[in-house]
């Protein structure tokens, strides 16, 4: 037992620092939750001189918490990547969840000569590009235009009502949008007051992506600002000041000091955007869509849960589900080394 | 540093309103600023607009609704729904079950996030990197829909509270928040408490836990609004009916798979009834999270902003 205490303080004075394999206090200044965090998984490496035994002996009771969260991420996250083979095998329901036999590319062709792949991938793009140019700047320019109030209360007040829908299950939201859009909602109601017909929007593929998109924005502006309004405050005051002198009026302001200096988070938060870029609002249009509406509403995630889950070809649906996640990896590391070379921000 | 454990002090910092800029506006920023006051009242009411559209359909009789008269206001006054809903013994069944799932999921979740999070706030411990490496890397890549199907089914989770509770049980931006604040905390305090003699163990639970009493209220209620809203994985994993959160009655309800017959209407009426029982039942299951709202919401908005403001 009073070895066992030993242990333990020493491990309290190693992490005080002063141990030589421990590495220097956290990185600091970092302008989102999400770089700081990122930032600190390459730490500066030195040389450890703990070799694996001592370390047990020292921390074991460290390395005990770890446990259990481990064995989640290998069973709940690890092991259905590994699942991911029966892309490439033959899976019989009831049988091994790896598959039973190679079968090579044999899915993988099957879908790259499916047209209906090819309309549900052009789908994803699209919805996810207009996610980006729409979607993603309008926390921007909200977030500006609270920065202009001057009374604290009404800023406040309209923070607290933009927040609300974040916090709505996307049940509800999707609910609220088909009823909003029905022939006898509110937006038929606003149509028909200007003279035109009231028109099925939910029955209309090209309604689709406008509806989409509206109540993406709906859902997501207010809750967006948190991270800007929070960078906003941090933008140094002095250099407002000699932007003045210098003769700037308000918008110049806005456009030479204010937007460069919550540009970290916007790039953070655009490359964290651009990875969820695959995988657009799938509880959404599954809850949003009818055959009616496939030509532009279906996308991969869709497609892939009719394919696989509702007829039941997992391995086709696998090699579709592969093909989009490899994609969408793809894209965060390239939009954060594009990002780390020509803006010096990165997430890692 | 310990300051950021009181998500007021973080809300309070996130209202400032910066110092004006100029002595005297011009005359256009004093133009601009009347815009802005206005482009905001109109977002609040677009915000607003589809809640109190979904309330005023709610009390509306099912003629009205159909007619297309009802939008601020309820027309045909009918409050007769809210007792045909409330007394559907399935829909009192799947909103317990909310409850069940989320008390559970919530716990499950807050052990493994902060014993977790806790040990890789550590700087010294061996291995640190390769830990969070395996935690960050499942935000970008992840096995997919059909795998994990295949994996919960061969478990013998399927028709289980274990397939709802279970699967998503670390959020990994929650735990990098619970990570950042204790990296925060002091660390003389451990230090303190280690030469007085307590173990890691004794530090965890006696110190660090009760010094991070905000950022676990701050998690605890990330993670219970988020298993509270959730759907997905009930739909994909439960199919019967006396398993389902509530949230999945209101899906199945709104995809007309739930028929107005189960619930005292005769199935002649069963698709006109529709909006208005709707309406009802999304009340009824946003009531909870919309009356909590105005006092949890601070806590939200600090819980973000608490890696954010460090430094």
């Amino acid at each position: 037992m009073a070895a066992v205490l030993g242990d333990d303080r020493m491990s309290g004075t190693s992490s005080a620092g002063s141990t030589p394999g421990t590495t220097g206090s956290a990185s600091g200044g970092a302008s989102s939750l999400a770089a700081v965090a990122l930032q600190e998984q390459t730490p500066v490496l030195r040389p450890s001189t703990t070799t694996w035994r001592q370390a047990l002996r020292r921390d074991w009771r460290l390395y005990s918490l770890v446990v259990l969260p481990l064995a989640f991420f290998l069973v709940f996250r690890y092991l259905p990547m590994l699942g991911n083979v029966i892309a490439f095998r033959r899976f019989r329901p009831g049988g091994s969840i790896f598959g039973d036999e190679w079968v090579g590319l044999r899915y993988v062709e099957l879908f790259i000569n499916d047209p209906l792949f090819w309309n549900v991938f052009r789908n994803t793009l699209v919805l996810g590009t207009l996610t980006l140019l729409i979607a993603f700047p309008m926390p921007i320019v909200l977030a500006l235009l609270l920065n202009e109030l001057r009374s604290r209360k009404f800023k406040r007040f309209v923070q607290t009502v933009s927040y609300l829908p974040h916090f709505m299950s996307i049940v509800i939201v999707a609910g609220m949008v088909l009823q909003l859009t029905s022939t006898q909602g509110t937006i038929n109601q606003l149509v028909q007051l200007v003279g035109g017909d009231s028109i099925p929007f939910m029955q209309q593929a090209e309604w689709f992506r406008t509806v989409y998109i509206t109540s993406e924005v709906w859902q997501t502006v207010g809750w967006g600002t948190i991270l800007y309004l929070a960078a906003l405050t941090q933008v140094d005051e002095n250099l407002y000041e000699a932007a003045r002198i210098d003769g700037a009026n308000r918008w110049k302001q806005t456009w030479h000091v204010t937007l460069p200096g919550i540009r970290p988070t916007m790039i953070t938060l655009l490359i964290l955007n651009i990875g969820t870029f695959m995988a657009v609002g799938f509880e959404k249009i599954l809850l949003l869509y009818n055959p009616l509406l496939y030509p532009t509403a279906d996308v991969i995630s869709t497609y892939l849960y009719r394919v696989g889950i509702l007829s039941s070809n997992f391995s086709y649906a696998a090699a579709i589900g592969l093909f989009e996640a490899i994609i969408g990896l793809t894209l965060i590391l390239s939009a954060n080394a594009i990002s780390r070379r020509a803006a010096g921000t990165s997430l890692w | 540093m310990v300051t950021l454990a009181d998500p007021d002090r973080a809300t309070r910092r996130l209202a400032q309103v910066p110092a004006p800029r100029t002595l005297k506006d011009t005359r256009g920023y004093r133009a601009f600023r009347v815009v802005n006051v206005t482009i905001l009242l109109l977002v609040v009411a677009v915000v607003l607009y589809p809640f109190v559209n979904i309330i005023a359909q709610s009390f509306s009789s099912e003629g009205a609704i159909t007619s297309g008269q009802v939008n601020l206001v309820p027309r045909g006054f009918n409050i007769e729904t809210y007792r045909v809903v409330m007394s559907d013994s399935m829909f009192w069944l799947n909103y317990r079950n909310t409850v069940v799932y989320t008390v559970v999921a919530t716990a499950i979740a807050m052990v493994l996030t902060t014993s977790f999070a806790y040990a890789i706030s550590k700087k010294h411990l061996k291995g640190r990197p390769v830990l969070i490496g395996i935690a960050v890397f499942t935000m970008f890549f992840n096995g997919g829909l059909i795998p994990n199907y295949v994996l919960i089914n061969e478990l013998g989770m399927t028709n289980t509270m274990w397939a709802i509770v279970l699967p998503n049980a670390i959020s990994v931006f929650n735990l990098l928040v619970m990570k950042a604040f204790f990296e925060n905390l002091p660390e003389e305090l451990e230090e303190a408490a280690s030469i007085d003699g307590l173990t890691t163990y004794g530090i965890f639970f006696r110190i660090v836990l009760p010094l991070s009493k905000a950022v676990i209220a701050t998690m605890v209620l990330f993670y219970a609004v988020t298993f509270w809203n959730s759907w997905f994985t009930a739909f994909l994993y439960l199919d019967r009916a006396e398993l389902y959160p509530v949230t999945v009655y209101l899906r199945n309800m709104i995809a007309g798979a739930t028929t107005a017959t189960s619930m005292g209407s005769s199935a002649d009426d069963a698709a006109q009834v529709a909006a208005n029982i709707q309406a009802v039942t999304m009340v009824l299951t946003l009531l909870p999270i919309v009356s909590l709202y105005p006092f949890i919401q601070k806590y939200f908005v600090s819980g973000v902003m608490l890696g954010s403001v460090k430094g």
